[in-house]
């Protein structure tokens, strides 16, 4: 007869799907930018947005990206969130920050860590510059920037930062 | 070099790290299992349900009468495997057979290990293949062999 206490409760059940991605035309130009450093989204020719990491279309109008545009890696923070639940197997220990972050001269955020701060002092429109590895780690991937550090910089009013945007980009709407 | 060339690649695993409660009636299916022992569960029409079900199939009423079964059984139906995929229990060639516990009146999935095609046939008699190391899941029946 089964001991109580050592009656099976729980069983692991986990469920693992092997993918091989297929980055498509304009992630890859896109990485192979990053690996040599360089962060180069797409501007849109119908909206004028330029888009970081690049799709290839307009997520709005759906017109084919093609004009190339460097990108600086400054950016702001448009939300976060502070994360207190360890990843399995991710070396990022918690406390951490995970970010929407919008590089200027972009129209649109990605997520990455911001980290080398108080994450007390993180607000919605710190402003925060890439710290990246090492160049010889350099390869086809965004962890090449490790994570972003807030500049000592007074946050930006992220809604005043939208009209400006809107109406910077006005200037490049030709379709 | 066409365009397709030009994209990159990468290997990618996504996985979901679930553990699953038991509950109290597979709980004790698979604590049995771990112990190396089958039990089954009466239904309120007086059948063996192997492996047992929380709720009865007809009045859906809560079971627990547990039956202790023996680890002989009769293949009922089955398909077979000519190429085993990575994650099944057998590396060669095996069927996939609904298996009738001696005792139990419902049959139960999984797999036997008979050789060739040609050993299936239907009402065979078969006994459980004990994994090396249990430890409370259907894994712990490493799978059926012709008794």
């Amino acid at each position: 007869m089964s001991d109580e206490k050592t009656m099976v409760e729980g069983f692991e059940a986990p469920i693992s799907l092997h993918y091989t991605f297929a980055a498509g035309h304009a992630i890859s130009k896109f990485l192979r930018s990053m690996k040599e450093g360089k962060i180069v989204g797409q501007r849109s020719p119908a909206t004028g947005k330029v888009i970081v990491p690049p799709r290839g279309s307009c997520p709005e109008s759906g017109k084919p990206t093609t004009e190339e545009v460097e990108l600086g890696d400054t950016g702001t923070v448009i939300t976060f969130t502070v994360v207190h639940i360890p990843i399995p197997n991710n070396p990022v220990k918690p406390p951490f920050i995970v970010a929407n972050i919008c590089l200027d001269g972009a129209d649109q955020t990605f997520i990455h860590l911001v980290s080398d701060c108080n994450n007390d002092d993180v607000k919605i429109g710190t402003r925060v510059k890439a710290v990246w590895k090492d160049k010889a780690e350099w390869d086809y991937s965004m962890d090449n920037i490790k994570y972003f550090k807030p500049l000592d910089e007074a946050p930006v009013d992220i809604e005043k930062l939208k009209a400006s945007r809107l109406k910077e980009v006005g200037k490049y709407r030709h379709a | 070099m066409s365009r397709e060339d030009d994209v990159l690649r990468a290997e990618f695993d996504l996985e979901f790290t679930y553990t699953r409660s038991t509950g109290p009636v597979i709980g004790r299916f698979y604590t049995d299992l771990r112990d190396g022992k089958l039990c089954g569960i009466k239904a309120s029409d007086g059948r063996v349900l192997c492996p047992p079900q929380e709720y009865d199939p007809v009045t859906a009423e809560d079971l627990s009468e547990f039956v202790s079964l023996p680890d002989t059984g009769v293949v009922t139906v089955w398909n077979w495997v000519k190429q085993p995929r990575a994650k099944h229990p057998l590396q060669k060639a095996f069927a996939w057979a609904l298996i009738k516990i001696d005792g139990a009146d419902t049959p139960m999935l999984h797999a036997v290990d008979a050789g060739s095609e040609s050993a299936m046939k239907p009402g065979m008699k078969v006994k459980v293949r004990w994994a090396k190391e249990r430890k409370g899941a259907i894994t712990d029946i490493a799978c059926f062999e012709p008794a």
